[in-house]
């Protein structure tokens, strides 16, 4: 049967990753959190757990020591999922592409859906990139239906 | 009694989840936030029985399941009011099954959660064990049904007994400073504890179940304050409800303690409530 995944939208839970970012993002990402922003009107949760998560939000670029970390907590998502790369640095390296053990972007590891450009990413860029990331997530089909 | 088993079934489910997206809403007001929409917890659960469920042990959702229908019992039995003690057994017996889920989840995180539940359990049985039996002793049977009979309500004799239950529901409705092995909020890691392996559907019997927890808690609040007169009947659903904020208050203004200090704390309140008030029975 297909089956559109209509109320993911409606409560995404999120879950928070920093590959080697400067902290910059982090804080920002936090920042949708607080009572300026307040994400959880939106039904979004900062879950800290893989296996609930819907979102992964990938702050920094990726490493030659989370480079498995990455993959892995990609993989133990649950279907649907969807990746937000967040600032310059999780797009492309940013301004740490040339040390000796940056990788490059998120998007090199595992794919990525929506890049929220900035750095550090605005709170808003932040928010909008998750509700851009949201319509992707609610096109697809759940695959438990689907199976 | 088919009515009764109907709204056991059905309202209760119901009430509960409204009553978990208020408490989001009064939380995130609390702490100057919009907070999200009253029906979200409803949202979450459809979306986590659309999502895929990945297990890591097929037994997980056995015991899950058992453990949302033994809280159904124990809610359905308390309704049609049945033998308080039967209430009480299948509602641990559901809390059992939850612990034994956690173990069977390979997870260290998981394990941890399990203890802490395990923990939790051992702080709030004794209170709930000594009410029951004070229940009994106020009322001359272990009938739920015989609080609908009384003169007076319950509270008059049970003061203290009911302050008591009041401060171990803390812990059954994973509220703070008590939330050790799971919390309702957007905490992290170790807090998510007992639920960390679960996905999708599982993860939604865990929620559902908690609303009928929810439910469950309220329902011994009112047997307190319920009587024989029509108005007592409707009050005391409202003072189920101040109950709840007054949780909410709690949830929000304390800081999580360490599982020592709460059993400690939840036994020497047990002790000294429930003593004192038997003297004060004796006296009378
Ligand atoms: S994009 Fe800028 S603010 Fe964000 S992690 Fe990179 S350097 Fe820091």
């Amino acid at each position: 049967m297909v089956f559109k995944m209509k109320f993911i939208k409606k409560s995404p839970w999120i879950l928070h990753y920093d590959g080697s970012s400067c902290n910059g993002c982090d804080i920002e990402v936090l920042a949708c959190l607080t009572p300026l922003y307040d994400i959880e009107r939106f039904g979004a949760i900062n879950t800290g757990n893989p296996k609930h998560a819907d979102l992964l939000l990938i702050t920094g670029s990726v490493n030659e020591q989370n480079i498995s970390v990455v993959k892995q907590l990609y993989e133990q998502m649950p279907n649907p999922k969807a990746v937000v790369a967040i600032g310059v640095c999780a797009a492309t390296g940013g301004i740490f592409k040339d040390c000796y053990n940056v990788q490059g972007g998120v998007g090199e590891v595992i794919p990525v859906d929506i890049y929220v450009p900035g750095c550090a990413a605005r709170p808003e860029a932040i928010i909008e990139g998750v509700v851009l990331a949201l319509n992707k997530l609610e096109r697809r089909k759940s695959p438990r239906k689907d199976a | 009694m088919i009515l009764r088993i109907a709204l056991a079934l059905f309202a209760v489910p119901i009430a509960g989840g409204l009553l978990a997206g208020m408490d989001r809403i009064i939380t995130a007001r609390m702490q100057r936030r919009k907070g999200p929409p009253l029906l979200q917890p409803f949202y979450d659960v459809i979306k986590l029985l659309q999502k895929e469920a990945t297990t890591v042990n097929m037994i997980t959702r056995f015991f899950t399941t058992f453990s949302l229908c033994f809280t159904i019992l124990a809610v359905v039995l308390l309704f049609t009011g049945q033998d308080l003690l039967l209430c009480i057994f299948a509602f641990t017996l559901a809390c059992v099954f939850f612990v034994i889920m956690g173990y069977s989840g390979y997870s260290p995180y998981s394990f941890i959660g399990a203890e802490r539940e395990l923990i939790q359990i051992m702080c709030y049985e004794p209170m709930i064990l000594i009410a029951a039996f004070a229940f009994y002793e106020v009322s001359g049977s272990f009938h739920v049904e015989v609080v609908w009979k009384l003169d007076q309500p319950l509270i008059t004799r049970l003061p203290l007994i009911f302050l008591g239950l009041m401060f171990i529901l803390t812990i059954k409705l994973r509220k703070s400073p008590f939330d050790l092995s799971m919390s309702h909020h957007g905490h992290q890691e170790i807090v998510k504890g007992i639920t960390t392996e679960l996905t999708g559907v599982c993860l939604a019997m865990v929620e559902i179940t908690h609303w009928f927890e929810i439910i469950f808690s309220l329902a011994l609040v009112y047997i307190f304050f319920v009587s024989s007169a029509a108005y007592m009947q409707v009050l005391a659903v409202f003072i189920c409800l101040a109950v709840y904020f007054l949780e909410i208050v709690i949830d929000n203004v304390f800081a999580r303690v360490k599982w020592k200090n709460a059993l400690k704390i939840s036994w020497i309140v047990t002790g000294v409530a429930s003593l004192a008030n038997f003297v004060i029975l004796g006296l009378l």
